[in-house]
């Protein structure tokens, strides 16, 4: 394999604007980071995503080895092997999808292998639904993988390139999942800025995949081998491996800034790396959102402002590792927030990102009333008049009248 | 031990709580949590080499007249004694360990 980048080769894509849909943007992305072996299984809402990708290395834009596997468990294996092996890996799944490629999926994390995946968010299973949602990327949320939300085209090409160099740093080495919202998202099609070949090589440098774990028969090692019994030195050393894994996590939230800072140092785009304040300093009170549903919140937040709402949004991009810091700080600036969730939490009866938000608030030490709303599930929309709603409520919302049930936004449409 | 073909790297030039990686040979053989071991008639026993294709571990060692087996490595599954054709194999209680 080789895993060193060769200038003079066929670039992926040609630097300038394209006008593409979401999921062509990221395999545009992939292209540019140069992976060595690209194994994806198609599903729907991600199935141009690997077309694309297909297609790219078939014109010979980008040299990898396209990896033909039975199913997303085998995709997830072979590419571990790869990434042991030293090469830069890709896959995108989503929905069942990812249902089936969990044992290796958990695995990943633990033997800190630099992967870089795109989630296209889709509701699960059953009803049956092929559409948009986030519950499978929450349901995966604890798997040790980082979670980054994108909100528009533009950031999945951005975000996929700086996944690659996030997964990779040495004070992180975990895999990253790059989620962009199935249908809206993957299927939007809008201009995107290119950036050129050789300024993304410098950027990312050469791969360091498997300085820590390897299949090299320079260095033979057991890989991955039991820690032991089941008493005193075994779970001593598992502990070991799962503190460091929890600070790799921690460590990711410093590198997700410095590489967002330099990315938008090198292309001129400054993409918010955790939290993106959005009209928030002189808020009462305040939406939070996450992923691509954000566009069409600020367009209701703008609309409040012209009425004379002292209303402002956060938005969260990075919620694996969960930006404590930066969430507490935008969540000290107001007396209300209502939390909107593109996924369920059954055990809590609201959304798992209304659930986080209550977490992070306990560390600002204020109570303030909060509502749980939960939309566009099976791809519902959730449009500016949602929105709208979700802000009355919000702003209505009174200490000591907490509600126990989450409010759905598109029951009655 | 059988000695590898080449010598192990130094793993302390990498972070010790990073993955988990073996550098030592463990000694942990099957033997160690036998709870039945196969023991053989040597009458009974015609050299077929059936337990010898059979056996998972590959513990089965072949003597003059007969096979036995190395108990360090057998893990006392039973499946010799299951496919021999002579039921010249017979598993029996480990006791006293």
């Amino acid at each position: 394999m080789t895993i060193a980048a060769d200038a003079t080769s066929p670039t992926a894509n040609r630097p300038g604007s394209v006008v593409c849909e979401g999921n062509e943007a990221a395999a545009i992305g992939v292209g540019l980071a140069r992976p060595d072996v690209v194994a994806v299984y198609p599903i729907t809402p991600q199935s141009s995503l690997v077309e694309h990708l297909s297609q790219m290395i078939a014109d010979g834009r980008l040299k990898a080895s396209l990896m033909n596997v039975e199913g997303e468990h085998a995709v997830l294996c072979g590419l571990q092997g790869v990434a042991l092996a030293g090469g830069r890996t890709f896959t995108a799944t989503c929905g069942p999808g990812i249902a089936f490629m969990f044992e290796p999926y958990v695995r990943t994390p633990g033997l800190r292998l630099p992967m870089v995946a795109a989630l296209v968010t889709r509701d699960l299973l059953s009803p049956q639904c092929v559409w948009g949602g986030q519950q499978d990327a929450m349901v995966v949320r604890e798997a040790g993988w980082i979670q980054m939300y994108c909100e528009t085209v533009q950031e999945i090409l951005d975000t996929t390139v700086m996944a690659y160099k996030i997964a990779e740093h040495r004070d992180v080495m975990l895999p990253v999942n790059v989620c962009h919202d199935g249908n809206y998202l993957s299927f939007g099609v809008t201009r995107v800025e290119v950036p050129d070949q050789q300024t993304v090589d410098e950027f990312l440098g050469p791969p360091a995949i498997n300085w820590h774990i390897a299949l090299d028969p320079e260095r033979p090692m057991g890989v991955d081998p039991l820690t032991g019994g089941a008493g005193g030195v075994g779970p001593r050393t598992f502990v070991r491996y799962r503190k460091s894994q929890c600070r790799g996590m921690q460590n990711a939230l410093k590198v997700i800034r410095e590489v967002h800072a330099a990315w938008g140092e090198q292309f001129g785009r400054y993409h918010a790396p955790l939290i993106e304040e959005y009209r928030l300093d002189d808020a009462d009170y305040a939406l939070v959102t996450i992923g691509s549903m954000t566009g069409a919140a600020k367009d209701a937040i703008d609309l409040e402002r012209d009425n004379g709402e002292a209303v402002g949004l956060i938005k969260i991009k990075t919620f694996r590792p969960f930006p404590l810091e930066a969430m507490t700080a935008a969540l000290a600036k107001v007396k209300r927030v209502g939390i909107v969730d593109r996924a369920v939490s059954f055990g809590w009866n609201s959304g798992p990102v209304y659930q986080e938000t209550l977490a992070a608030l306990y560390r600002t030490g204020k109570s303030i009333p909060t509502i749980s709303f939960i939309g566009g599930l099976a791809g519902a929309d959730i449009t500016v008049e949602h929105f709208s709603r979700a802000i009355a409520l919000t702003r209505e919302a009174q200490c000591g009248r907490v509600a126990n049930e989450p409010v759905w936004l598109n029951e009655n449409d | 031990m059988q000695r590898q073909s080449r010598d192990l790297f130094d793993a302390s030039t990498i972070p010790n709580d990073l993955a988990p990686i073996a550098t030592v040979l463990s000694g942990m053989l099957p033997g160690d949590w036998r709870s039945l071991r196969p023991l053989i008639d040597r009458l009974k026993c015609v050299k077929c080499g059936l337990c010898w294709l059979y056996c998972p571990v590959q513990c089965v060692i072949e003597k003059p007249r007969w096979f036995d087996f190395d108990l360090a490595v057998c893990k006392g599954c039973g499946v010799c004694a299951q496919e021999c054709p002579h039921r010249a194999i017979s598993m029996v209680e480990e006791t006293g360990r």
